[in-house]
């Protein structure tokens, strides 16, 4: 039998930048789409139903003495792969437990700061996905925002750490993965705030996050003060943090910037998009820590396996911020744009409380990458 | 559609429907169509790459409360 890895040893890593050799068995199709990433990952793909007679197709593309990790989409196939591969004298191949879909809900938790009021910043990287969700603590009180839908890891870590989450926001209503913030305020006893610009249509109770309505987590130490930034959605909220952060959620990110279309509404979005991006974040501090709610490209990830850039940085290096011509810009953000995240409409439409998938299909609609912005 | 062997795959998760696929078709003879019946949804894009890869016909497919039924022809 061969030794099985887990997603959370698979995280720590890449996020320590080891060297990671994987083989993917899952169909072509599939793995063009979807794939682990990481600074230091090779990846090979050959479905695992080429593979059935003999592990010979692969053989002379990987080295037998080196750790290899076979994954596929749920992890049967890949275990079977294993298998083989010990069989025919590989000394290391390791199936991916519970295949890309466990991949796909893995979070890991990095420290990004203390708090000048007292506390901790904390990002959690949804790796196999880009997702990212925070994790504010002060005082014994916790907010979370953008949270994933696996809302069992942030009770955990606040069970841990002795807290009590009393905030939950969502920047915006999400199209590319289910929110957890409503359930996890409401099991926590907490509040969940959403824009009310992309509340509409929404079936439940929630807080407005509204500019000027400033958020305190922890007495008085951390002041959360909601910005109206529209262009991703028509309600898109940031957040600054303790005078430091500046969360972006799907207007800006690290290499790249938000897509305007996932709500079907380009045309009208732009001129938002453009002006939040081009005159309401270039009023604030360079020196505010940008923040996103995503990224795309393994190359955003940090070295410490986090994803941020000082917002005066971006304003010289993120090409979505050095496009002079309006005209430019309109068509850079509607045309030619990546596929949209799969399942977004019926994402939506959870996110709004308007349907309730069974957790099964709730999986499978977060299948594949963010894609939420307009490159990547 | 007349099919030569009908296999039930139903309840068996992958990898199994394409193992028992392909084991199936290398029991029939060039020409012959084998129907399979699955409830993995994953099967469904894997028995279309698999067909393609082995040059076999994916004559038809279909899906019916939650069944994948497809029509396999021998290369």
């Amino acid at each position: 039998m061969t030794q099985p890895i887990t997603s959370k040893e698979l995280a720590s890593k890449i996020v320590n930048d080891e060297k990671t050799l994987i083989l993917d068995v899952r169909n072509t199709d599939e793995f063009d789409n979807w794939k682990i990433e990481g600074g230091n990952v090779e990846v090979i793909n050959e479905p695992y139903f080429n593979l059935l007679d003999s592990v010979d197709p692969v053989m002379g593309k990987l080295d037998k003495n080196s750790e290899i990790i076979v994954v596929c989409a749920k992890g049967g196939s890949s275990d079977m792969i294993a298998d083989m591969m010990e069989e025919a004298g590989f000394r290391n191949a390791r199936n991916l437990e519970g295949g890309m879909k466990a991949w796909s809900e893995h979070l890991e938790p990095v420290k990004l700061g203390d708090l000048k009021g007292g506390g901790e910043l904390y990002q959690f990287v949804r790796i196999g996905k880009g997702c990212l969700s925070y994790f504010i603590e002060s005082n014994d009180e916790a907010a979370v925002v953008d949270a994933s839908r696996m809302i069992d890891v942030y009770e955990s870590f606040a069970k841990e750490r002795g807290v009590q989450i009393k905030y939950t926001f969502d920047t915006h209503l999400h199209a590319d993965h289910i929110s957890g913030g409503r359930m996890l305020a409401e099991k926590a006893g907490g509040t969940y705030y959403l824009p009310e610009k992309d509340a509409s249509d929404v079936t439940f109770d929630y807080a407005a996050l509204e500019e000027g309505n400033d958020i305190t987590v922890g007495n008085t130490a951390i002041r959360v003060q909601p910005l109206y930034s529209p262009g991703h959605t028509i309600g898109s909220t940031s957040l600054i943090i303790d005078d430091q952060y500046l969360l972006t959620g799907d207007i800006l990110f690290v290499r790249s910037i938000g897509r305007p279309d996932l709500a079907g509404k380009a045309e009208d979005w732009v001129d938002d998009l453009r002006n939040t991006l081009y005159n309401r974040y270039k009023e604030l501090s360079d020196d505010l820590i940008v923040l996103p709610a995503h990224y795309s490209f393994a190359e955003e990830l940090g070295k410490d396996g986090s994803v941020s850039a000082r917002l005066a940085d971006l304003y010289q290096q993120n090409a979505g911020l050095q496009v002079e011509n309006e005209k430019d810009f309109r068509k850079m953000v509607t045309e030619n744009l990546p596929p949209q995240p799969n399942a977004y409409e019926d994402i939506r439409k959870t996110n709004m409380g308007k349907i309730t998938p069974a957790v099964e299909d709730q999986k499978e609609m977060e299948t594949g990458p963010n894609r939420c912005a307009v490159e990547g | 559609m007349e099919s030569t062997k009908v296999l039930d795959a139903k309840g068996l998760a992958c990898p199994m429907p394409i193992v028992r696929t392909k084991k199936a078709i290398e029991e029939l003879n060039t020409g012959d169509i084998l129907e399979v019946h699955a409830t993995d949804k994953g099967s469904k894009s894997d028995i279309t790459a698999w067909t393609k890869s082995s040059g076999h016909e994916l004559l038809e497919n279909t899906e019916e409360d939650d069944v994948l039924k497809f029509w396999i022809k021998k290369s």
